[in-house]
């Protein structure tokens, strides 16, 4: 009879083990680093409050983006390269809206009626590129070997970037600026929080919140869920898989054309490339999470975007590293690929491991 | 009714579409940047022509849905889809009008609408004339859908070849007058265009062609068949000691400009094989490669030049420095990825390649590395004071390392590596199942394709002199693997292939290079939908894309 342990110490391989002295020389390094930032005390706690918010911020927008990615991977197990263009599509496009109404000085008598209209813009639109996409591209290639639909993403995501590029042009457009979400609420003991940074997260939230309720609560919720679990069965239960794929890249579609107006009215501006590095934290975001499961793209963007605008000066900091910031990309992969190397079905994933990812 | 509805159904749906696209196509400007190219001197520029092949295109494809195809009906539902697509770009010309679409749409000029969209007869007749091309167009089409198919081929190839001839004009030109009599460019080239004589001859020559092939070709093809073996192998001996001579000396044949684009397609051949053995060979889908070129150019930079580490040694010392770095990154980051599969690695090794670039681009290792600055003054090549400096002297060195690279990946793809990794490939579970050590033959994956990533390191660093960390982003494997794919995964000459097709056109279209990755695109999304198995794809993976579609292939 052999216990557990014996079993366990049989199957342990020398890459294990190699595998677990780079982690836990890293996590070492890490708690090492922070424990001198913190000694060395150049942070107030208000500046830490600050990198909180702004971190939780952007991994809202992360986790919309997100949940792009982890529907579609959940239906069609493949990664969407062109999400980030649908993300871009809908801001860009939207932009025009805006300008028009700065103009016409409408931004100034009615701020919210025009953020409304154009959060609706950008989300038809990105709705309308996802919809299509999948359409046009995607659906002849349902029962292809994987590198085809990668590749034909890859390919998707070029031309629709560079057709926006000659359609609106190269340049950087600046976004107008809506004047209430200008300045800061003044917590308590000095604490302040910037309203930009309020309102992306509430809103974020919002329509998270909208779209998960969607997927749990409705009969077409039910069906895209039922799909991602299993395709056949579904099909055997009576889902229509085809409608029920395009819905998926919807739902996706419009947390995307949602998520790229909060980007676009915290950086200012929009151009054509402007989804590329979101998507690729988006992606990221949803892998941490565990890729396939909605809640964990959620957790994912957030933990991603505290990471990003902690870690550098947390981790770092400490050694005396020149510019920190700038590896803050870097540690955003690093962490995407600790999570594959020691957790590859993420934070929240458990399906997956099954199905040999 | 359904009878009679038959009869224009399918043109409108075909030309909805049509007209979506060519509407598209009107307002990102490319109509109007290609009107300046002329393809038959003061006859058709290339933006008209593009403007019509679309058109035609789009009643072909109307014709052919056509159900039944009654020769009546395919002519009606081809005219139905030119007059569809007409109207669309009606309607933008009337939108243009009347509303100012340059605030959003930066390409939609005035003479784009009211000149070129109607070829070049403004106002309201200018519109009449667009319905009546859209018609003729549709009963032209549809009257060439119902010719008997030897015909049409001969026709489209022809039309094609001198379509192709006037848009690679300037490229020909060089190529004609360096080496052939000047009363051939005469004849068929002037300063702007190809000339009329010139566009019919080029369209005799190749109907001609096509048809004689037609003729004679299945004699040829047995012919080729009974030559006895021995006799086979020297003929192709002597096609390959004809090809060699033909690369060594086309740099000084074509001009400048053509060796720096054969360069550039050259190093892409080099870090395209070296990433079949790991993709296609092996398939591992490995999206950070970037990294290893990046290892190898960085290792050279910093050996040879007298920046940062001032030691100043030769090249040749670089080469082997640079590959041993390259080899030992390659296991290392293939070390903590072995366990992955599939999508997995793709995203883990991308993240492997994203943190070397950042790395290097960070001001914290800028006195290693030199950040974002680079590091300049690396050394050339040079044998007993033969300097490579140009591109017509780099190609050689190019043209080495590919021999070396190609004879290496073709030995390997039969041997005993070369079959475990193909039984990986296929099913890594049976193949560890039948004793193949994982571990090491993934590695050895890693490592070789490491290596001659590192290679072409070296020649790109040594060929452009100073190296930034921008040039080795994502794109870059992006690029790589698109264009082992495009080729055909797992072929040799696949990738040579898709290197041309991908890298080495777009190149040559530099004019054009507005719309140079909306094509690359386009070409990318078509291909795997229509020829998924690539240009010259490798005879296994063709009959394993054809024979079972129906079920999920393994990751």
């Amino acid at each position: 009879m052999q216990t557990k342990f014996q079993r366990w110490k049989e199957s342990i391989t020398a890459t294990d083990i190699v595998m677990w002295v780079i982690g836990f020389a890293l996590l070492v390094l890490i708690i090492f680093g922070s424990i001198l930032t913190l000694r060395a005390g150049r942070y107030t706690p208000v500046q830490w409050f600050d990198f909180v918010i702004y971190g939780l911020a952007q991994g809202s927008i992360y986790a919309l983006v997100a949940m792009g990615y982890t529907l579609v991977y959940g239906v069609l197990r493949m990664i969407n390269f062109a999400h980030s263009e649908v993300f871009m599509s809908g801001p860009f496009t939207a932009y025009y809206v805006a300008a028009y109404f700065y103009r016409s000085s409408l931004l100034e008598s009615h701020p919210v009626i025009c953020l409304i209209i154009v959060f609706i813009v950008s989300m038809s639109i990105s709705t309308l590129i996802a919809f299509l996409l999948e359409r046009i591209a995607y659906r002849p290639l349902r029962n292809a070997p994987r590198l085809i639909p990668l590749i034909t993403a890859i390919g998707a995501s070029f031309t629709l970037m560079y057709l926006f590029r000659g359609l609106y042009g190269t340049g950087f457009q600046a976004y107008p600026v809506w004047k209430i979400f200008d300045g800061k609420w003044a917590l308590f003991q000095g604490l302040e929080i910037g309203k930009m940074q309020l309102f992306v997260i509430f809103a974020a939230a919002l329509v998270m919140i909208a779209l998960y309720m969607f997927i749990q609560r409705t009969r077409i919720g039910k069906a895209v869920r039922s799909v991602s679990e299993d395709k056949e069965a579904a099909s055997l239960m009576g889902v229509d898989i085809d409608k029920t794929i395009s819905i998926t890249f919807i739902i996706g579609g419009a947390a995307a054309g949602a998520a790229g107006v909060l980007y676009a009215l915290v950086f200012k501006q929009v151009f054509f490339m402007m989804g590329f590095i979101p998507g690729i934290k988006a992606f990221t975001a949803a892998v941490l999470g565990g890729i396939g499961n909605i809640p964990g793209a959620m957790l994912g963007g957030l933990l991603l975007g505290l990471l990003e605008s902690i870690g550098p000066a947390l981790f770092l900091d400490g050694y005396n590293v020149v510019a920190p910031y700038q590896l803050k990309d870097a540690i955003a992969f690093l962490v995407l690929v600790l999570v594959l190397i020691f957790r590859p079905t993420g934070l929240l994933g458990e399906r997956l491991a099954v199905k040999k990812a | 009714m359904e009878q009679i509805r038959a009869i224009w159904r399918y043109g409108i749906k075909v030309g909805i579409i049509g007209g979506i696209v060519l509407v598209l196509m009107a307002l990102i400007g490319m109509i109007e940047v290609f009107t300046q190219r002329q393809v038959i001197a003061d006859i058709i520029s290339m933006g008209h022509a593009l403007y019509l092949a679309a058109g035609l295109f789009i009643c072909y494809m109307a014709a052919k849905r056509t159900t039944p195809a009654k020769p009546l009906w395919i002519i009606s539902n081809s005219i139905f889809a030119g007059l569809t697509t007409a109207f669309f770009l009606v309607l933008l010309i009337i939108l243009g009008r009347n509303v100012n679409l340059r605030m959003m749409f930066i390409n939609a000029s005035d003479l784009l609408l009211n000149n070129l969209l109607t070829f070049g007869v403004e106002g309201n007749s200018g519109i009449l004339l667009l319905l009546y091309v859209g018609m003729f167009t549709g009963l032209i089409t549809g009257c060439f859908y119902l010719l008997p198919k030897i015909v049409r081929t001969v026709i489209l190839w022809s039309l094609a070849g001198s379509a192709f001839a006037g848009v690679l004009q300037e490229l020909i030109r060089p190529i004609l007058t360096n080496n052939f009599p000047d009363a051939i460019s005469e004849w068929l080239l002037t300063s702007d265009g190809l000339t009329m004589r010139g566009a019919l001859s080029i369209f005799i020559f190749i109907a001609l062609a096509i048809i004689s092939w037609s003729i004679k070709g299945a004699g040829i093809k047995q012919g080729w068949q009974g030559l006895p073996k021995k006799q086979q192998s020297t003929w192709r001996t002597i096609g390959t000691i004809i090809l060699l001579a033909i690369i060594l000396v086309a740099p000084w044949r074509l001009g400048l400009f053509m060796s720096e684009v054969m360069t550039i397609v050259g190093l892409y051949v080099l870090l395209g094989l070296g990433l079949n053995i790991v993709v296609g060979y092996a398939g591992l889908l490995d999206l950070g490669y970037v990294a290893f070129f990046a290892i190898g150019a960085y290792v050279t930079a910093l050996i040879t030049s007298p920046e940062i580490m001032n030691l100043n040694w030769s090249l040749w010392a670089a080469i082997p420095f640079a590959i041993f770095f390259g080899i030992l990154a390659g296991v290392l980051l293939g070390v903590p990825v072995l366990k992955m599969r599939g999508d997995y690695l793709a995203i883990a090794t991308m993240g492997f390649g994203e943190i070397i670039r950042l790395l290097v681009l960070s001001d914290a290792l800028r006195p290693f590395l030199g950040g974002s600055q680079g590091i300049g003054k690396i050394a050339k090549a040079q044998v007993l004071g033969f300097v490579f400096k140009g591109p017509q002297e780099i190609y050689y060195l190019i043209i080495a390392g590919c021999i070396l690279v190609i004879f290496v990946s073709w030995r390997l793809k039969d041997s005993r590596i070369g079959r475990a990794w193909k039984a990986m490939r296929e099913d890594e579970d049976v193949a560890q199942a039948m004793g193949i050590n994982l571990v090491s033959n993934k590695l050895l994956a890693f490592g070789t394709g490491a290596g001659f990533a590192a290679l072409s390191g070296v020649i790109f660093g040594s060929k452009i002199g100073s190296i930034y960390p921008h040039s080795f982003n994502i794109m870059v494997s992006i690029n790589i693997v698109c264009l082992i794919i495009f080729g055909g995964i797992g072929s040799i000459p696949g990738v040579i292939v898709g290197a041309a097709a991908l890298i080495g056109l777009p190149e040559l279209l530099r004019e054009f290079a507005e719309y140079r990755f909306l094509v690359y695109g386009i070409a990318l999304v078509v291909m795997m939908l229509i020829r998924p198995e690539g240009l010259w794809p490798e005879e296994a993976h063709k009959r394993e894309l054809h024979k079972g579609n129906a079920k999920e292939a393994p990751g």
